[in-house]
């Protein structure tokens, strides 16, 4: 139903919407044009927005000053691992959730969400201990597991929600001609099941990407994802904006470009279907 | 319908995340409560022993401790305030028919997918540094003192750098929200003559609480637990200044090896969880049935 409206009306709220905009995106663009600048450009008074020598140098002495691909790959490791770990397990349990729901199954999935509620101090203590006398401390596979773990009940709510509106007749009608159970999930589910876990496998790798709480008390170096490796920027030697700049950038670039494709997914998945 | 067969085969599908998420809540939290009842510092092992209520009595009748829990409710409330206000305000403008909604959608979500290392670091140095920041120069070009905002204002720079976090995500959901309105219904109210305040509040706000609720639960879920702003900013200070609870239990333990009295805060953190968990949770079984 198209209102008519008015062209100076559309032409106010354009401008807005712009200027609001980019006031709220302004400090990821000014990051962006600073990892491009000198240090010394970097702090210049009056501040230089795009007339400065651009250059590319930032880039090669931030991965000299640490190595970033190692980070950068840490980062790559935990947060997919978690997630297609997280998934093989909550699969099964979603499904059946949803397709053999029982009397307490509404219980159980807000125990699980309720899971979510722990704060992180109440057990970061036991956790730093047992992972220092496993040697799990700085190891890329108790990150993982960790983060696994926090994220599970997220993964296992947004594939709950996907399943649901699967119906349920389409299986019943395979059941009728006589599928077997395996080619019931081969043939039937899959297909039906995949654009769920297609997003709930973007937004968990998401989420895991930008998690600093864990990744930043159980790792330090070699196993440090991006989040430790950009704070430890936080004591900086001399001047920095520039290398800091160019760290950031390499650090939220891939996260930003999946997340805005994943835009549409967001919503109904962090809202666990409740916002459509 | 279902056969026993099948009964049985899904509850050995939902088995293993279940046990998964109990050993996950129950060892560690076992653990953690067993240390609150001992005096252990990882400075002096082997001198673990029993001391009861000890820790909770230094714990709670430390003011850091009441600086933290009121720090804590402040970042969850004034965060919260920004959001969904903000929220609610961004929605509706971005509802409007605007030239290039989906670049400005595009603009507006992003700060929401930036790790909060990075943008904390971001603001801190570029934007709040009292010498070299934007703010600094700002102030400075209108003639005015620039403001130390980590030193002078740590709890509300903080504040201000999660909001901007999450500010992006309410838009979004209350955008969505918004859009599935009924049209029809809108128009009819025009008919009637309603003003645009009273649309707002009998027609628009009534559509939105579901989604408002659903923002608040998930966004206290993350709040409560603010770490990473807080230990790259201003190291929780100065002083105590800037301090949550999860902030206060990561620098009892890790930088002071005090692991009782840690414990005994992380408890309490826990216990404060549940307080707003279970009233959360009240909230969002009313809305969401």
């Amino acid at each position: 139903m198209a209102r008519r409206v008015s062209n100076r009306r559309r032409w106010f709220f354009t401008i807005l919407a712009w200027g609001v905009a980019l006031a709220i995106f302004f400090p990821i663009l000014w990051t962006i044009l600073t990892s491009f600048k000198s240090e010394a450009d970097a702090i210049a008074s009056p501040p230089k927005f795009l007339f400065f020598d651009w250059t590319t140098e930032n880039y090669a002495e931030v991965q000299e000053r640490s190595p970033y691909l190692r980070h950068f790959l840490n980062s790559v490791i935990i947060s997919v691992g978690s997630t297609l770990l997280g998934l093989l397990i909550a699969i099964p349990s979603a499904w059946s959730m949803a397709f053999q729901p029982g009397k307490r199954t509404k219980d159980l999935l807000m125990w699980m969400l309720s899971t979510k509620m722990m704060p992180a101090a109440g057990v970061l203590i036991p956790m730093y201990l047992l992972f220092r006398s496993w040697g799990l401390l700085d190891t890329r596979l108790g990150i993982t597991v960790v983060l696994m773990l926090i994220n599970l009940p997220i993964i296992i709510w947004m594939l709950y929600t996907y399943f649901r509106e699967i119906p349920s007749e389409i299986l019943e009608a395979a059941r009728m001609d006589g599928a077997s159970l395996k080619n019931e999930i081969v043939h039937v589910l899959t297909p039906m099941a995949v654009p769920g876990i297609a997003s709930t496998l973007l937004l968990n790798v998401i989420l895991a990407w930008n998690e600093a709480f864990w990744t930043l008390n159980l790792t330090t170096s070699k196993a440090a994802p991006l989040t430790t490796f950009i704070a430890s920027y936080s004591s900086p030697e001399g001047l920095f904006y520039a290398k800091l700049s160019a760290a950031s950038t390499m650090a939220i670039a891939p996260i930003l470009i999946l997340g805005w494709f994943s835009q549409k997914q967001l919503v109904r998945g962090l809202t666990f279907g409740a916002v459509k | 319908m279902a056969t026993k067969h099948q009964k049985t085969l899904a509850r050995f599908m939902v088995a293993p995340s279940v046990l998964l998420l109990l050993g996950w809540m129950i060892v560690p939290l076992a653990i953690t409560l067993w240390f609150s009842f001992q005096s252990y510092n990882l400075l002096s092992p082997g001198m673990e022993r029993f001391i009861g209520l000890t820790n909770y009595k230094y714990f709670l009748s430390d003011p850091a401790f009441w600086q933290a829990m009121a720090n804590t409710l402040m970042i969850v409330g004034g965060v919260l305030a920004i959001t969904v206000i903000g929220g609610v305000v961004l929605a509706l403008l971005l509802d409007q028919p605007i030239r290039g909604q989906g670049i400005v959608r595009i603009l507006m979500i992003a700060p929401f997918f930036i790790m909060p290392t990075v943008s904390a670091l971001v603001w801190k140095n570029m934007f709040m540094n009292p010498v070299n920041g934007l703010f600094a120069w700002l102030a400075k070009a209108v003639g005015a003192q620039p403001i130390d905002f980590l030193a002078q204002y740590p709890l509300m720079s903080i504040i201000l750098i999660v909001a901007w976090q999450w500010l992006p995500f309410a838009t979004l959901i209350l955008l969505t929200a918004l859009q599935s309105l009924d049209s029809e219904q809108m128009e009819a109210a025009e008919m009637d003559g309603a003003g645009a305040w009273a649309k707002f509040t009998h027609l628009v706000l009534p559509h939105l609480s579901r989604a408002i609720t659903v923002v608040i639960l998930i966004e206290t879920i993350f709040l409560l637990s603010v770490f990473a702003e807080i230990l790259v900013t201003t190291n929780g200070g100065p002083g105590y200044a800037s301090t949550n609870l999860t902030y206060l239990v990561y620098s009892q333990a890790l930088l002071q090896y005090d692991v009782g009295g840690a414990s005994a805060g992380g408890i309490v953190a826990v216990i404060l969880a549940n307080i707003v968990a279970i009233f959360l949770m009240r909230m969002i079984g009313k809305t969401l049935e």
